[in-house]
């Protein structure tokens, strides 16, 4: 659910050459002070785990929140950190288990409690928190929302919760039940076959007591439980961290103090990171990127993997008609040369999709878009042909607080030289703008979407995107019932190879459809300072290991 | 002069006002919902949203909400952020850092306009004139997002000569090379005025007197031209000082300095209202005192000016 | 960027119009002697030919793009190198003049209009018209123009075709550019009124319509048109910050500003994407600011 704000937030600032914040300088040259400084941005939210949705709040808070499950930086494999055991026999039923010696920084033991009652409060409808949905799978999500009867249309600024409250008494979720100190039980409406990979990602981690007492001073200086804490906040200038004395997990840190300096624009950073006065960024400018200048500007300095984020062209067939002949969505999928707008627009650094998810989760299978997403110019203009083509100009509509002109005027350009018809970028929305015109179907034409996973998993790709219900699912919506069951069939499979199987069918059936285009997986940089001691390696969701990074 | 100053105080009541209001209507009328983009890729929930235009009035129709703004602005509260920063102590705290970019701009942009115009004034026509004539306007026609970056690349990244970026307490030293930048901006224009003012002056009798009493070249233009040439550019620096705190926003980004510029850009971007107003508020009541000032000080080193 | 020449040049526009008296026989003359004059009339029909007839300059589409030959330098096929999408940079230079210079020209005619207008109004009626009007002016002039247009490209959009796009610009420039001329305007006739011709005219019984079109407009034009060109220049490279901060023109619409944004994202690696535009950009900036200088020199009576 990090969605696409990582591409928002950041580099839609750096394109825009704005900043807010500051610190730069020269004040870091004091290294035994500083200890480690990395690039941060400014955090849309409070630090609160279950209301995290971006990527500025959520780099910290990797450090500071310890979950039940930790993803392998290598491979995005979950391994136990806080849990004991995760078990279940039906897929429905798990008993969950922790470990006993887990501390928050403030000295508070990690009971089941902690967990319980954390869920409780981000699952609890009138707290509109955002990793809401993220429990909905659990037994009485429902009665926990403040949902209007079927009859009721709401009008525009009315909070569902005046008039329609929970029914649920407790505001406790049915599923979550407590047995002991160190054991808890979950309970799913329907069985979930990859609980256990979700479970790692921060709206599944546990607060202190000290949250539920005031959960605004906490959002300012949390309590996690995770290899360091939250020293100090200054708005708009810095996050810092320190060891947590408390841990005692399996993930501690090396540097005693980790220092996220804000800025709202890679280039500022970036020129910081040369000067020698920033140690890991993970965003470089893409005009280093162009013939690995980046690397000769840092002396090497610099390390590149796939990451679990995808770019995707999606068309909404109930609001452009003339789009509605499957056969012309894949004629323009074809029409996309995506390795040369990958060479010539982003250096090199994505790889072309050849369907829709990416390669860096489990269950990955390559080649689900099949002939669709190869280029092939003389082909597609004859299925577009054949198929009756498109009267007037086809636009392409991506934000334009972003830096997403560059590659959508490439990708125009081969779709309207393959196809002869006239395709122009649309730029006239801001990213308020964007989203609010594709909830209401306004957008006709192409438009563009992203998505960065929220836990690594074949699932994480499909369901929140393309399935009937989902939010996001902007493309007429995308209602395939086959789609549907297979997925239904998916979360219910016994075990995680069948599950997979039944979500590559799923993801197979989109390439009938066409109504999303796949375009390329995206790939993650850091780049560091000679401070650094040997690499820095970067997870699968493009952020830099900070924990094992070592200052010379 | 006390009752010029009163009637010009009184005179910047409406048009602050006027001002306030048609940014307020204007932030109030863009398009897009505040909150998209608030909840990542996903719309926010009807709860979120709800909650949200409650804590921010957004449900009061836009004069009641105007009023209710400036009732507040009265008592000296300018609003919450929509991250929870109230908004006067965060714009103390940036306007302060601008503030310092902008006085290290206009010392720049004086010093060096000021003697380019009047090593072009004094042989108008001339090597010098037709040189400080193409390098001013080759400034005025590079923008200044490419000016920024290349001189932080070389002058700083490269050479080393300057921080590549300001950092957080904003030291002088740090502000001047952002302030170079900036400044470079208007400096073709003061250089134009001071080259054209001095030029005229030397032309006057009184000049031509002091030529001819056999003054030096220098004391004639050091004591007589240039103090009475300096008037008009005095006035221009003034004018030109709340252009430059307002137009710092992509020096600001260049830089990494946290000043006002990029604040109010991204309270445009978030449909942030009180930010945005809140800032354009204050810009607007330093831009009319500045011009005050300037008017005040004009009439102090005019004697034919009256204020009475 | 501050906005325009403003209102820094109205205690100077006294000295201009001081000894007003017909001038534009005597004006031609020696503008017809100075050499900048030519040189910049030259540069500025060049410009204006482009923007008309820009295949008189080139044969190319601005829109043909071979992108696996993106950023290549400068060859005897691409006189300026490609751009990182694959377009001929020479091309797109000459194709960028109309937008450039139709945002140019309309923002300055549009804020002379506008501006000349009401400051007459205002200048020759003084009282309370005056007031109303300075205070309107002050409204719009504290706005800082960068935020400002800002603000209003974001909450208007007049369409995507491209003259909406590029009426849009010009528009935004022009509601925040006018204060300018206006004040000069003011303050130029509030000094020509009191001059002598001005008082005949009027002890002659002629309605306060004619004195302003024949007596006051043609004696305080002087120092509009003079700052006007400079303006010129000045809107034509806002528009180029606009655009760099993505809220200007926009692809598929070329100008200088666009051409400039998209190079200044590939500066390291192809800066003659950059260069070649700026040195347009800068040819054209530079050709109107000559030309309005040399008109000043030819309405100054003193610089003779």
């Amino acid at each position: 659910m990090r969605g696409i704000y990582r591409a928002v937030g950041v580099v839609a600032a750096s394109a825009l050459a704005l900043t807010l914040s500051a610190c730069g300088g020269d004040d870091s040259g004091d290294d035994s002070e500083a200890g480690l400084t990395v690039f941060g941005c400014n955090p849309e939210n409070p630090l609160v785990p279950q209301n995290t949705a971006e990527t500025c709040g959520g780099d910290p808070q990797d450090l500071t929140v310890a979950k039940l499950i930790h993803y392998d930086v290598e491979n995005a494999a979950p391994e136990y950190d806080i849990a004991e055991s995760i078990e279940t026999k039906d897929n429905q039923n798990f008993t969950v288990k922790i470990k006993p010696d887990y501390k928050f920084s403030d000295g508070t033991a990690v009971t089941a409690e902690s967990f319980v009652k954390a869920w409780n409060y981000a699952a609890w409808g009138p707290n509109a928190y955002q990793a809401n949905y993220f429990f909905e799978p659990f037994a009485g999500y429902g009665a926990m929302q403040c949902v209007p009867p079927e009859n009721v249309e709401l009008g525009e600024e009315e909070d569902p919760c005046a008039k329609y409250p929970p029914t649920d008494k407790d505001e406790a979720l049915d599923g979550l039940k407590v047995v002991d100190e160190t054991t808890f039980t979950i309970q799913t409406t329907e069985k979930v076959s990859n609980l256990e990979v979700r479970l790692g990602y921060t709206a599944f981690a546990p607060l202190p007591e000290s949250f539920f007492e005031d959960p605004e001073a906490f959002g300012e200086k949390p309590v996690g439980a995770g290899p360091y804490q939250v020293d100090e906040w200054t708005k708009n200038e810095e996050i810092v961290l320190s060891k947590n004395p408390e841990y005692s997990g399996e993930f501690p840190g090396i540097e005693d103090k980790i220092t996220f300096r804000i800025y709202e624009n890679a280039e500022a950073a970036y020129a910081d990171l040369q000067a020698g006065n920033l140690d890991v960024i993970n965003q470089i400018p893409t005009d280093s990127l162009i013939d690995d200048k980046w690397l000769s500007d840092l002396d090497d300095r610099g390390t590149s993997r796939p990451v679990g984020v995808t770019q995707t062209i999606g068309i909404n067939p109930v609001a452009d008609k003339s789009l509605d002949n499957p056969d012309l969505r894949k004629a323009i999928s074809m029409a996309i040369d995506r390795q040369t707008v990958i060479d010539q627009i982003f250096a090199g650094t994505r790889e072309p999709a050849t369907g829709w998810v990416s390669p860096v989760v489990d269950g990955f299978k390559a080649g689900a878009c099949g002939e669709w997403c190869n280029y092939d110019p003389e082909a597609a203009k004859k299925l577009w042909d054949s198929a009756g083509g498109y009267d007037g100009a086809l636009t392409l509509a991506v934000n334009n607080d972003s830096d997403h002109g560059p590659w959508a005027e490439a990708a125009c350009n081969s779709i309207r030289q393959a196809l002869d018809v006239e395709c122009t970028v649309d730029l006239s929305r801001d990213f308020a703008t964007f989203l609010t015109d594709l909830g209401e179907g306004k957008i006709k034409g192409m438009f563009r979407q992203g998505w960065q996973m929220d836990y690594p998993s074949i699932e994480n790709f499909l369901v929140p995107l393309y399935s009937a219900g989902a939010s996001s699912n902007y493309y007429g919506p995308y209602d395939n019932p086959e789609f549907e069951e297979l997925t239904r069939k998916a979360a219910a499979a016994p075990d995680l190879d069948q599950a997979n199987a039944l979500y590559q069918q799923a993801e197979a059936l989109l390439s009938e459809d066409m109504r999303i285009i796949p375009l390329w997986y995206a790939t993650g940089q850091a780049g560091w300072s000679d401070r650094v001691q040997g690499e820095v390696a970067i997870n699968a969701f493009g952020v830099p290991d900070y924990r094992n990074v070592e200052l010379n | 002069m006390g009752k010029y100053t009163l009637r010009r105080l009184l005179q910047m009541i409406p048009v602050v006002i006027g001002s306030t209001f048609l940014i307020y209507a204007m932030v109030f009328s863009l398009p897009g919902d505040p909150t998209a983009g608030k909840c990542g890729e996903r719309p926010c929930s009807p709860q979120y949203v709800a909650q949200f235009k409650e804590k921010y009035n957004l449900n009061d129709p836009l004069p009641v909400q105007y009023v209710k703004y400036m009732g507040n602005v009265l008592q000296g509260d300018l609003g919450e952020s929509q991250y929870g920063v109230p908004v006067r102590d965060e714009l103390a705290d940036r306007f302060t850092t601008t503030l310092k970019l902008g006085v290290v701009a206009l010392a720049f942009e004086a010093i060096i306009g000021i003697g380019a115009g009047v090593l072009s004034g004094l042989r108008r026509g001339g090597f010098i004139d037709n040189l400080v004539l193409v390098s001013t306007l080759v400034v005025i026609s590079i923008p200044i997002f490419v000016i920024g970056t290349v001189l932080q690349l070389y002058l700083g990244v490269k050479w080393g000569i300057f921080p590549v970026t300001v950092g957080s307490d904003a030291p002088w030293f740090d502000l001047l090379l952002p302030g170079m930048v900036l400044g470079s901006t208007s400096l073709a224009y003061l250089a134009r005025l001071m080259r054209s003012d001095l030029s005229d002056t030397m032309r006057t009798d009184y000049i031509r007197t002091a030529h001819a009493k056999g003054l030096p070249q220098g004391r004639v233009v050091g004591v007589h031209a240039l103090r009475n040439s300096l008037i008009p550019v005095i006035t221009f620096l003034g004018y030109d000082f709340g252009a430059l705190l307002g137009g710092a926003i992509i020096t600001e980004g260049i830089f990494n300095i946290h000043g006002i510029g990029g604040y109010v850009y991204r309270g445009i971007g978030d449909r942030d209202g009180m930010v945005v107003v809140g800032t354009v508020t204050v810009l607007v009541l330093v831009y009319l005192l500045a011009n005050l000032i300037v008017d005040l000080v004009y009439g102090l080193i005019d004697p034919r000016i009256s204020h009475d | 960027m501050t906005d325009t020449a403003d209102a820094a040049l109205v205690p100077h526009a006294s000295d201009e119009v001081n000894d007003a008296r017909p001038v534009s026989a005597e004006a031609w003359r020696s503008l017809r002697a100075n050499p900048l004059f030519w040189i910049s009339a030259t540069l500025i029909l060049v410009f204006v030919l482009m923007a008309a007839w820009p295949s008189l300059f080139t044969t190319l589409d601005p829109r043909t793009s071979v992108l696996a030959e993106a950023r290549r330098g400068p060859s005897s096929e691409h006189w300026f190198g490609q751009d990182r999408q694959g377009y001929d940079l020479y091309t797109r230079c000459i194709y960028g003049a109309r937008a450039s210079i139709l945002v140019g020209l309309t923002a300055t005619i549009g804020t002379s209009v506008v501006g000349v207008t009401l400051g007459l109004i205002a200048g020759y009626m003084g009282g309370w018209v005056d007031a109303v009007i300075s205070r309107f002016a002050e409204i719009f002039f504290g706005i800082p123009l960068l935020l400002g247009a800002i603000i209003i490209l974001q909450s208007v959009s007049f369409g995507n075709s491209y003259f909406a796009i590029v009426g849009q610009v010009a528009a935004v420039l022009i509601v925040l550019g006018w204060p300018s001329i206006f004040r000069l305007m003011r303050s130029a006739v509030i000094q020509v009124k009191p001059q002598e011709y001005v008082q005949a005219a009027r002890a002659l019984g002629c309605s306060p319509l004619r004195i302003a079109r024949s007596h006051i407009l043609p004696n305080a034009l002087g120092p509009v048109i003079v700052v006007s060109t400079i303006n010129l220049g000045v809107f034509i490279s806002a528009e180029a910050a606009l655009s760099f901060l993505g809220i200007g023109l926009r692809p598929p619409t070329v100008s200088w500003g666009v051409m400039i944004s998209d190079g200044a994202g590939a500066m390291q690696s192809a800066p003659h994407g950059l260069l070649f535009p700026s040195l347009f950009l800068s040819l054209a900036v530079l050709a109107f600011i000559m030309l309005g200088d040399a008109i000043r020199d030819a309405f100054d009576p003193k610089s003779k």
